[in-house]
Formats: C-alpha cells, structure tokens, sequence
C-alpha cells in the first residue's frame, strides 16, 4: 500500500485512502457497509460473486488535452460508467464518484441475492452458522423478501461431506465463493481445495490424501460466510447466542495465539460449563485472525474425564487420594528433610505467575529450579530478542529472515504461515536445516549441514559478515557467503532459532551465533528485528524470564543428586522410562499435574493442578509479548491453579508467597524483574482498532474470528534498546565424533500423541505415526520397501517401526517424531536392520 | 468475389500439401517480414489494414498488438481455435484444407509480437485436426520454415498445438490462458489484460485463427489492396457460416457488407420446401435474434450495420430459421446451450442461466403458466449487466429477442402451468 | 505407472512448457492417462499429480470441468451426437432418438455389451453436415457427418467386428 492518498467519494461523504486501495475497503473503512461474499481482505480479490457492485463515477478528460472537464458550477463532469462494478476489484483514483446506495445499486444487490437464494437451503434451523451469518445477515439486510423461484427446480447435493477428518461440506449451502480455496492456495501454503465441475455443479473437492490436507483447515470456517464449512468438533454443538466468550491464549507452541473460548453448561456434564469451541481471537500482530487446526481442536484435555481432580498420596505403596491439607503436609515434610538439595523441574507450559512462584520456592529454600525444555537462548532473547511493534506481518521486500535448525510447520505453524507470507511479499528467506523441509519451496537461500553441525554453520555465516579471524575455521562455502551477503544487505533481519537434532551445548553455540549475526548487522534493539527462539512449549521464554534455567544436558545427574524433586507440568519419566530407577528408592517426589503420567506414578504426593481454561494468568510468547488469558469453566474437581499451590505448600515451608490473586502474583514479577517493570494486569488489557475489522456486525467483511475486546498484550523490550554497544560472544560448538550406524534424530510433530492432544478425539485419524524416516539409499541399503517393518535398536531396547523412505534426507540419518510413543530423549545413535 | 484469400482450397484443391502451398507465395510474407521488415513495421501494416479480429468481437488486431507492454519477455501468441459458438464452422474448415496460411499467419503474428513460442489452442473435439497440425509444423520444421535461425536471422520461433477438453468458456481468451496455464478454464480479471500480463503472467496476444490467416495476404498484397474488400470500418473478406434451414448450409467467403439477403438466398439456395424464413440469429447463439423482415435481409453483414438493426455480428456464423421453428424452442435450446457452459464462477450467470433453463423447459413440458414469460424476462434482465464475462451476458440474448418478437410462441405454450 | 511405459511421450509433452510451468501440461497428460486407463482414476491423478509436482486436488479438480474427460469408465466408445440449434434445425434430434431406440438404451446409457455409450453434446462446428456425431474411441476422438441411421448402425457393427483389436 503506497503512501500517496487518494480522494474520492462515497455516497456523498469524502473519503480519502492510500493509492491501490479497492473501493470496498475505502467504504469499510469510512464506515459505508457495502456486502461481500468473496471479498475478504486479507485475500486477493476476485469479483465473483457480484455482491458489492456499486455504481462508479470517473472525472471526465477532454481526449485531447487530457483536462478535467468541468460543469457550470467550476465542478469535475462525471462519467458514470455504463455497468454495475465490483468494488472489490476497482481500485480507488482521484475524483472518483462511488453511488453504493443510489437504486440501481440496491436493486442489483437483491437481484444477486436472489440468485443465490435460489439453491441454498432453508437450512437455518439446523445449520450451525445461524446467528453468525453473513447470507442471514445480508439476506434481512439487503434481500427482497420474495422469491419466484420453484422449488422442485432446486438443485439437491450432497450434504454431509467429509472433506478430510476435521471439516464437513455441505455443498447445497456453498454459495461458490472460493473464500475457502484462496485461503488455502494464498495464505495457508496448502492448495488442498478445488472447485470442481462447472456451472450450477460447481462444488468445492479436496483430493489431497489425507483429505483436506493442511493444518489450518478450521479457518475457513471462520471465513466461510455460510454453513457450508462446518468443524467436525462443533457441529450440532450449540448456538451461537446461547455461548460465553472467555479471552485465552493457547499453550501449544510459542507463538501464543490470541484465542475466544465458547463455553456453554452442558446437562451432560452434569450442569459443568464446557468448552464447545476454540476460535481465533484478533491480534494482528500475533496471529492476525487465524490459528492453527491443533489449538482449535486440541482442547478436550482441559475438559477430559481423565484429568486429576483430587490429591494423591503414596500409603503402603499405593497412591490414595486425599485432603489438600493432608496432601500439603506430606509434601512440605518431603522437602524440609531434604534441605537444600531440593531440585525443582518444571516446563514452559505453565503460566509466569505459576514459573515465579515455583522459582521463589526453590530459591528460598536453597534448592534449584530446572527448565526441563533443553533449548538454550532464552538470555540472548532478553537481550536481542525482536523490538517492541515487531509484526511479522509487515515484512516484506527488503527484508531478511533466517530459520535455521526448526521446522516451523510442525512447531509453530502460524509463525510458519506468516514467514511464507512475509516471503511472498518479497523477504529473503534462508532456511537452514540437515533435511528438507516444507519452508524450503519459499526459500532464497536454502542451506545444507550434518545434523550436529547447526552452530557450525551458524558461525560461518558470523564469519562471512564479520570476516574475523578467530572465526576462520568456520568459514563456509559460497553458498553460504551469499546467504550471508542476504542476511547483511537486508534493512530488517529476523532470525528464528530452533534445537532440532541439537544438544543443550550446540544449541548454546548456535544461540550465540545467532545473536552475533544481529548485533554484527545492527538489527537489534528495533522493531522487526532481531532472536526470536522456536520453544517447545508455549511459555518457555516465561521461564526464562521468571529464572529458570536448563540443566545444561545434565538432568539427570542433578536429579540423582536431589534428595527431594518436585515437578511441575514435565513428565520426563515419560520421555525417557530409565530415569524410573532415579525414583524407585528414598527419593522423595512431588508431582503437579494436569493427568497421571508414568511420572506421576512413581511420586510421594501428586497435586492436581488446574488448566489454562480454569484459571487467569499470563504468558510470555516467543516474540516476547506478555499477554493475559482468562478462566472460562470452573476448575475440575478440587484442582488449583498452579502458583498457588505452590504458595500453599510454601507456606508448610515458613516461606511467605503471595496467596491473594494472579494480578497479585503478577505485581511481584513487575518489582523484581526488570523487563517485566512496565506491565500490569490492567495494561494488558489494553486494545485499539484493528484491520480488518472482524465478528459481530462486521462478520461478513472478516469472518466469524473475535474482535479483541480484552486485550492485545504488550510486548517486552530487549535489553539491546538500552544498551546499544551489546557485544555477544560466541562460543565453539563441541566437537562432533561420528559413530557407526544411523544417527537417529527425534524431530517435531505437530499432531504428536502428547497428554494435550490425545483427549481430542477427532484429531486421532491425523496423529503422526510413529515411523521411522530415511533417505532413498539408505533404505535401499537396509532392504526396505516403502513401508517395510524394521527393528529399532535403541538404548538397548528394540522397537517396532514402519520404516519411510523420503527426500531430502541427509543419508545415514533417521528420523522419528518426539512424542509418539517411542521415547527418545535427544539424538543417539541406533541399529537399524530389517525385520525378518 | 471471383477469388478465395483464407478458404483458397477451393481455388487450389491441393493447397494443404507444401509443395503446393509454396508454389503459390506460400511463407514469402512470413520471410519478407523477417528478413526486411521491422516488427513495428509490421504492426503498423496490419493497422492500417484495419483487421479486425474474426473470433466474435471484432478489435482491431494491430492496435491489441501495440498494446504489448514494451520491454517485458518472452512474450506468447496464442491462435484461438477453441471455435465452440453454434453455428460456427469457418476456422474449422481453415485449418482442415488451407492450414499452412494459417500457420504462416501464426507465424508473421509472431514476428510482429517478437514471440518466440506460439501456441494453437484447439478445442479437444478437434483432435484428428490437431494431430494432423501438428505434421504440418513437423514439415515446416524439416523445411526451415519454423525454428531455429529463420532465414538466416536471428529469429526463432516455435509453434505448439495445445488440446482444450470440451469447454466454451475456454474461447474467452482469459479463459483460455487459464486453461493453458492448467488452472480450471474460468476467466480472469481485466485488467490486467492479456497484452501486459497473459500467458505465464507475460505480454500475450491472443487472436482468431481467421484473423490470423488474414496476415500473409496482407503483408503480400498491402494494406490499400485490403481495405478495397469489405466496406470502410469493416475492412477484408470474411468467412460466414451459414447453417440451419436453408438448402446449401456451409462457409461462404465474402466481402464484408455483403446483405443477408445474398448470403441466404443467393449462395444458401433459401430456404428448403418453400417455406417462409421467420428468423435469423446472425452471431449463433450469442447476440439477439432478428425477426427476418425486408429492413433485416437488405442489412449489409459489417460490424456497423448489423448493430444498427438491433444486434452484433459476432462470429459471423449465420442460423436460419423458417416458419416452422417455435422460437421458445430455440430459445429452451441456446438457453441449454449456456446453462450447460457456464463455467459458474459468477453468481448471476450459474445461477441466472439454471434458472431460464428450467423456466423454459417448464415451456417445452407443458407446465409453464402465463406469469412465466413475465418471470423469464425479469430472470434475463437480472442477469444483464452484471456478470463477470460476456457468455452471461449473451446468455440472455435469445431469451430476451424471443419474448419481444415472437412473445406469442411462449403464450401458446402457456397452460394451467403450476 | 505412466512415467514406466511412456517416458518418451510425457519429456516430449513437458518440453512444451517452460520447466517452472509445469503444471501446463496437465491436460495432455490427464489425455494420456485416459488412454491408458480408460478413464481418469484417482490412480491416474495420483500420478499426474506426482509428474507435475502438485497436490492431486489440482489434477482431480480439472476432470468434471471438461466434457471430454471422464472420472468414471463407461462404454468402450462413447457416440457423442450434436443435438444443438444448428443440428437440431436439421434432424438432429430424430436422429439421436432413433438411434438410442435402435440401440434399445436411453440417452447417456450404456449398451449391454459394453460397446457404446450414446450421449449428447453441444455445438462441434459441424453444422452444415448434420445430422452428425463425434466418437470418442480409446485412441482419440474421430468425427462422423452426414449421418442417418443406417451409416450410424454401419459403423456401430464396424466397430463391434473390430472387437478387442481396437
């Protein structure tokens, strides 16, 4: 959008808007309504559907001189063009004349409408986008109120179609107006939708296998401005009006998406509020208005039947549930014997007041409190993290971005979503990575590295910029010169870090490089530059923030030498099973929990702790902005939220926490930690318009995702901003020592079958298989054919697998999802041979 | 016109053999041009030739050529022989029996777009055609006519024939481009038009395979020579189809401004059994209906005047209708016509063109009642002016000529109805 | 699989486009498939799918769109005869009728034998030679003009004579 305005007007009231704006836009923006069905602002338009033809006037140009030609009043003639236009496709210019609500106008909106009323079913009683739309809306807005069509000459189709697991077509509600397909080819990378057929058989197919093949299919159910989109999760649910909307923030990945929670109470809950629905909440800088198909419907752990909901103590060998009071007792007596050799263990999927609280507890008594995400950089990111106003969204031509060592589909979709945006609008992307992944087709620079290698690379792109001595042994090939040369030439750099196929130590080393590289290009301390870490859970750079540290690859040497542990939301006994002999003698162990996990199973006391839905707090994103969720049902039985439990098992300890309310706990972060000085509850809960406006009377225009009412957070500053002469030193990743056999490195998966996801039953035909991933020639060494069975041999255990022969990766290299129910804690080397 | 300039098989029986066709000026326009001349040079000839385009809409050709925008490539032509308008059979018998004029055309198109790949977009029922093309670019191929270092410049060009699978909307050039590119054949926006963003999003022309087979005799025999045919702003010969009720249906080269009258009456033999003509559709399906009164049959066949009666020339594919044709009838079959070839990308058109179609068949059943005629014509107008392209448009043509002329066939088909 | 048996024929047909253009060559190779198989399956767009580079929804989705490809196998010649205006003007629709009769199925049915699928289609420019029908047989389309039902039921029994050899 250029910066050059132009003046025109709409009904008679002046508008003026930057050049290359579409008249539709200028109108909503000058708060004249003209109805769209295909038109959606975030998309290119098309002109289909006809809603928002409007009368276009231009200034009259005498043909030879090229001279406006005036009237008798000294005013511009205008040229009324002969047809009705879409507005959506005409572009504004100078003088323009739009009638939007002149007759012939108004008549050619009821005639459209009358047209596509004349195939769509009086489905409205048992269509779930009753309430919420757009045909309803227009229909009493703008219809006749009659219709002459027949029906026995109405067009019947299908109405049930499952396309894929998760979405249901009913093809006699589409009203063709591809909003879906372009969202799909444009913006989420996935061209999994088609229409089909022609004329009045136009239907909308998917023939990718799985069907509808991507992970941001619900949102076109947003956007669809009738029932045709339906999710599987919420069909048949409830209506709209009958609904609480509750502001959260979803905990999966590090981009903290803004979400709206639907709750209604359900007979069949005994009277309980349940959640029905995840929608997308509007933050344009964070999410804009989408989210990602696993925080849309992974949601039914919150609510599961499963969770724990009293407390538990071990009697005579067996876990009994308890009183809280007796349960306390028992925990604070475990943890006074033990002293100071208490080691705390808690992950990034908790809140900042929860990570506050955990951490003052264990530094109180002398202790130790563990980040269990092994990811180094959350020190490099308080200080070169991206500057505050960063928006993803806003990067374009000019600019760099570097992703290196993640596969962001799988770990952070909607931060993948907009790095191809950015990189269709014109950023040079480099990816760096051992194997291929799907970031690589948008790619300028695709760079290459053995798996153990990442910060190897990393410094020789420090080296191509800097050109220092010391960095000499790292230096690349010309291929990676020229990533580097993209990297340097770019006004702004963005730089996503990820740990896939890393140790704690190399990615401690590729960190650095990273931050170096910022520093070195000057793109620090300033808006839409600068480190933003790939974490693995939603809060990690809240633990960081509120104290917590990794073990630094020495976990469970600092476990052995606790006498008491006590978790928090990390299940490492699941993750790798021998750190069971830790707990089978004296130990003392306190677990806090959402499920009983295999480490839950082996604790002294189990608390159960309530979910994000069930109480209020904030997190911390991976681009450093705080934001505030909400409780939206009651907590599960007698389960608390975590800090305070923590307060009260504190208080067993003689140690004063703050036991009033989260906003409280939250006025303590702000005292005691510098970058958090600025922020509070309330503003946080700050909001301001956004484009495009979306929800309630603007449903047709946006969709149905929510209009921020509660709060678009604040983003943290890095220290960078102040102290502009920060120096990052680097340090050399450890030697790399091959070994015989494949490398098998555990990667991402997003549908992983994690204690989040597997509640969510209709996302269990999309779970990832737990399959064993190699190169064409590997798989040819070992024998197998597409899907032959192998025997993993792994920490002398062996295991099962499908084996999967793919591209683009590297050969004696395997692959295996984290997370799918073959534990492997970090990359190891395994046998692979072929089952007999 | 004692002499065929595009259907000269019927002067030369053997002129789709190459020997033949080079024995008569065959491919000296194509090296004259780019041996001598300048492709500005040659833009400037076809414009003051006044070729307009023969595929229906009747643009200027040389001027869509100068619209190219200067400096971007590659650039694309693109023969339209997606013919599929009823009634239309002329580009058909072009390349069956004088298909070498018309690649010379292609070829000269080429030259003056500076396009080094052409392709011929043939609608797939045309396959035995095709691949009978595809030889003849073979032979010119083998005989230095098409290739590599034409003539001994530095000028290339490749031709490609490209099979459409059944789709009217294809012959929109939008469309067609779409087709090609592998997307559905649905049209695109305009702008950007196809002269700076077409085929692979560059600088494309897209032309008729009649217009394009005008080129050679124009760069031949000059520009004067051509505007001496036809009348003065519908200059050149002009193949017109002529099918339907009359004795010798087929193609008839002739100047443009030749009458209706002559065309049917005098080369068609009129109208078969003695029966009385009733109507003519002079652009097939696509414009409006004329009732054939003496002021319709004196009409000159030129741009013009055929506009001037109430209609288009379009295509020139003329249908002739006697006494005993129920034009409700004809209007139920050309509303089928579109219904069945609307691409559905617009709301008025899918869902206008499904609805006239069962209005009118309710008429062919016996179930229409006297409030459909209304109905019929407040669907039609409903749909005018408001469609994405010009097939809904036109879809409306017959529907809305019918009732206003022949508004008494529709009654007599009225019942009880529903 | 049709990158084994026509390698030669699909490099032939991808050198027509230019390589980023790719996806350009879908309806030539949806063709050839069609030949092969008899229809378009979704085997058949898996593969085409796979040649191009592109999710088979791109492949698949083309397939209804066209009136000469066909998702679902149906007699081993299809008549297709022009019942338009033009046609119709000239006997076009007796004639269809009477074939159809002659042949004992309905319009868009197939015979018993499996041998023709009679159907109707829109204008093939073949106006003033109707009554007249296009057939599509395995090895492309071929067009038949002039036609009444004696020529028609000469070249149905051709056809049923010709038997596998076809």
């Amino acid at each position: 959008m250029s910066e050059e305005l132009v003046r025109l007007k709409i009904d008679d009231i002046d508008v003026r808007v930057p050049k290359g704006t579409k008249v539709v836009d200028a109108a909503k923006q000058a708060g004249i309504e003209i109805p769209v069905f295909c038109h959606h602002p975030k998309i290119e338009s098309v002109g289909m559907c006809r809603m928002c033809l409007v009368e276009i006037g231009t200034p009259k140009r005498d043909r030879g001189t090229g001279e406006l030609v005036l009237d008798e009043g000294g005013q511009p003639q205008i040229n009324f063009w002969p047809k009705l236009e879409t507005s959506c496709t005409m572009p504004v210019s100078e003088g323009m004349v739009v009638k939007v609500s002149s007759d012939k106008a108004i008549e050619g909106r009821k005639q459209i409408l009358e047209f596509l009323l004349t195939s769509h079913p009086l489905d409205c009683p048992i269509c779930d986008k009753g309430g919420e739309c757009s045909l309803q809306n227009q229909t009493m807005r703008y219809g006749s109120g009659e219709s002459w069509f027949l029906l026995d000459d109405k067009k019947h189709l299908e109405k049930h179609v499952r396309l894929g697991d998760l979405i249901v077509l009913d093809r006699e509600r589409c009203v063709q107006c591809a909003r879906c397909i372009r969202y799909q080819e444009e913006i989420a990378g996935d061209p999994v939708l088609a229409f089909a057929e022609r004329g009045r058989d136009l239907e909308i197919v998917t023939f990718s296998d799985p069907g509808f093949n991507s992970y941001f299919s619900g949102n076109t159910t947003d956007i669809c401005p009738v029932g045709a989109l339906t999710t599987v999760d919420f069909r048949f649910g409830a209506r709209p009006w009958e609904m609480d909307a509750v502001a959260s923030i979803c905990t999966h990945c590090p981009v903290g998406c803004n979400l709206m929670l639907n709750t209604r109470r359900e007979a069949s809950a005994n009277g309980r509020h349940m959640i029905k629905r995840v929608m997308p909440r509007q933050n344009e800088r964070v999410n804009e208005i989408w989210i990602c198909d696993k925080g849309r419907f992974a949601h039914h752990f919150a609510t599961s039947d499963k969770r724990l909901t009293k407390p538990l103590v071990r009697v005579d060998g067996k876990l009994v549930e308890t009183s809280w009071k007796k349960a306390l007792e028992r925990a604070a007596e475990g943890l006074k014997v033990a002293g100071e050799d208490v080691v705390g263990l808690a992950s990034g999927r908790v809140s900042n007041e929860d990570l506050y609280n955990f951490n003052a507890l264990l530094k109180s008594v002398g202790g130790r409190a563990i980040l269990s995400d092994p990811q180094a950089g959350g020190e490099l990111v308080q200080q070169v993290g991206v500057g505050q106003g960063t928006d993803l969204g806003a990067l374009g031509e000019g600019d760099a971005i570097l992703v290196i060592a993640s596969d962001l589909h799988e770990e952070a979709p909607i931060w993948w979503q907009r790095v191809m945006g950015a990189a269709k609008r014109g950023a040079i992307l480099v990816v760096a990575n051992a194997r291929k992944t799907r970031l690589d087709s948008y790619a300028g620079h695709v760079v290459r590295y053995r798996y153990p290698e990442a910060a190897h690379t990393g410094l020789g792109l420090l080296e191509a910029i800097t050109g220092a001595k010391d960095l000499s042994k790292f230096s690349g090939d010309e291929a990676l010169k020229l990533a580097a040369k993209a990297l340097t030439e770019a006004e702004n750099l963005v730089i996503f870090c990820g740990v896939e196929g890393l140790t704690y130590t190399e990615s401690k080393s590729l960190s650095e490089a990273c931050a170096a590289i910022l520093v070195e290009t000057k793109n620090v301390g300033k808006a839409q530059n600068g480190l933003i870490a790939v974490w693995p859970k939603g809060n990690t750079q809240g633990a960081w923030d509120m104290g917590l540290r990794p073990a630094e690859g020495d976990l469970e040497k600092a476990l052995a030498d606790a006498k008491a542990v006590y978790m928090m939301a990390v299940d490492p006994v699941g993750d790798s099973p021998d750190l069971a002999e830790i707990f089978s003698g004296d130990r003392f162990l306190v677990v806090q929990e959402l499920f009983m996990t295999p480490t839950a199973e082996l604790a002294d006391v189990v608390f159960p702790a309530a979910s994000f839905v069930e109480r209020e707090g904030t997190f911390t994103s991976g681009e450093r902005r705080v934001q505030r969720f909400y409780p939206a049902v009651k907590a599960l039985g007698e389960a608390k939220a975590d800090w305070r439990i923590i307060t009260s098992l504190a208080a067993g300890l003689d140690i004063e926490l703050e036991d009033s309310s989260a906003a409280a706990v939250f006025l303590r972060i702000a005292e005691e930690t510098e970058a958090y000085a600025e922020i509070s509850y309330q503003n946080l809960a700050e909001v301001e318009e956004q484009w495009p406006p979306v929800g309630e009377k603007d449903l047709y225009f946006g969709g149905t995702t929510f209009k921020n009412r509660q709060g678009l957070g604040v983003q943290l500053a890095p220290t960078a901003v102040k102290d502009q002469s920060i120096k990052i030193q680097w340090s050399a990743p450890p030697e790399f020592k091959g070994k015989k056999g494949y490398l098998l490195v555990p990667v991402a998966e997003l549908y992983n079958h994690g204690a989040t996801v597997m509640p969510s039953e209709i996302l269990h035909p999309r779970l990832a298989l737990p399959v064993l991933r190699m190169s064409l020639k590997d798989a040819k060494s070992i024998g197998v054919i597409q899907g032959a069975q192998v025997d993993l041999l792994i920490d002398g255990r062996s295991e099962e697998l499908q084996a999967i022969a793919e591209e683009g990766i590297p050969e004696g290299v395997v692959l295996l999802g984290r997370g799918l129910g073959v534990p492997i804690a970090e990359r190891q080397y395994v046998e692979v041979r072929l089952k007999a | 016109m004692p002499e065929h300039i595009l259907l000269r098989h019927r002067d030369i029986p053997d002129i789709a053999d190459l020997d033949v066709y080079l024995q008569h000026d065959g491919f000296t326009a194509f090296k004259e041009v780019v041996k001598n001349q300048t492709p500005e040079q040659v833009i400037e000839t076809v414009k003051a030739a006044n070729l307009r385009g023969r595929g229906g809409a009747g643009f200027p050709a040389g001027v869509k050529w100068s619209f190219l925008t200067p400096g971007v490539f590659p650039r694309y032509v693109v023969a339209n022989a997606d013919e599929s308008e009823p009634g239309t059979f002329k580009d058909r018998e072009i390349m069956e029996s004088n298909p070498y004029q018309f690649l010379e055309g292609v070829a000269i198109c080429s030259y003056a777009a500076q396009a080094n790949t052409a392709y011929i977009y043939c609608r797939g029922e045309f396959w035995d055609l095709a691949h009978e093309l595809e030889g003849k670019i073979e032979a010119l191929n083998k005989h230095g006519l098409l290739g590599e270092g034409l003539f001994d410049t530095d000028y290339c060009l490749s031709i490609y024939v490209h099979l459409g699978a059944g789709a009217y909307i294809c012959g929109e050039e939008t469309a067609l481009l779409s087709s090609i590119e592998g997307e559905l054949g649905q049209p695109r926006l305009r702008p950007p038009f196809p002269a700076a963003e077409g085929l692979f999003a560059k600088p494309t022309v897209v032309n008729n395979v009649e217009t394009l087979t005008n080129l050679p005799p124009i760069i031949n025999r000059g520009a004067d020579w051509y505007r001496s045919i036809g009348t003065e702003k519908s200059t050149g010969p002009k193949i017109f189809s002529l099918s339907g009720h009359v004795e010798h249906p087929g193609n008839y080269e002739l100047p443009l401004g030749t009458t209706f009258r002559e065309l049917i009456f005098e080369h068609g033999g009129g109208i078969p059994d003695g029966k009385a003509i009733k109507g003519i559709l002079p652009a097939g399906a696509s414009s409006p209906m004329l009732t054939a009164t003496d002021e319709v049959l004196d009409t000159p066949m030129d741009y013009e005047s055929v506009a001037k009666v109430g209609s288009q020339l379009g295509s020139a594919s003329i249908i002739v209708l006697d006494e005993t044709v129920d034009i409700a009838w004809m209007a139920y079959k050309t509303t089928s016509f579109f219904k069945h070839e609307s691409c559905g990308k617009c709301s008025p058109c899918r869902e206008g063109t499904y609805w006239m179609y069962h209005i009118l068949k309710r008429f062919q059943d016996g179930n229409a009642s006297p409030s459909d005629i209304e109905l019929l014509k407040r669907v039609a107008l409903g749909i005018q002016g408001k469609c994405f392209c010009a097939l809904g448009e036109f879809s409306i043509s017959q529907v809305i000529a019918g009732i206003e002329h022949f508004r008494s066939d529709f009654e007599a088909l009225t019942g009880d109805g529903k | 699989m049709l990158v084994d048996k026509y390698p030669k024929e699909i490099d032939r047909i991808l050198n027509k486009f230019p390589p980023e253009r790719k996806r350009a060559a879908v309806l030539p190779l949806l063709y050839l498939a069609q030949r092969e198989y008899g229809h378009v399956s979704k085997e058949a767009i898996r593969e085409v799918a796979g040649i191009l580079d592109v999710d088979p929804t791109q492949v698949g989705s083309l397939v209804g769109f066209y009136t000469l490809l066909h998702s679902k196998a149906g007699g081993k010649y299809r008549i297709q005869v022009c019942t338009d205006l033009p046609c119709a003007l000239r006997g076009a629709e007796k004639f269809a009728e009477e074939l159809c009769d002659n042949l004992r199925i309905k319009m868009g049915e197939t015979t018993d034998d499996g041998l023709i699928t009679v159907e109707e289609v829109k204008c093939l420019a073949g106006c003033d030679k109707a009554p007249m029908f296009q057939l599509q047989a395995p090895d492309g389309i071929h067009y038949f003009e002039n036609q009444d039902l004696e020529s028609a039921m000469e070249l149905i029994e051709e056809l049923r004579q010709r038997g596998d050899d076809a």
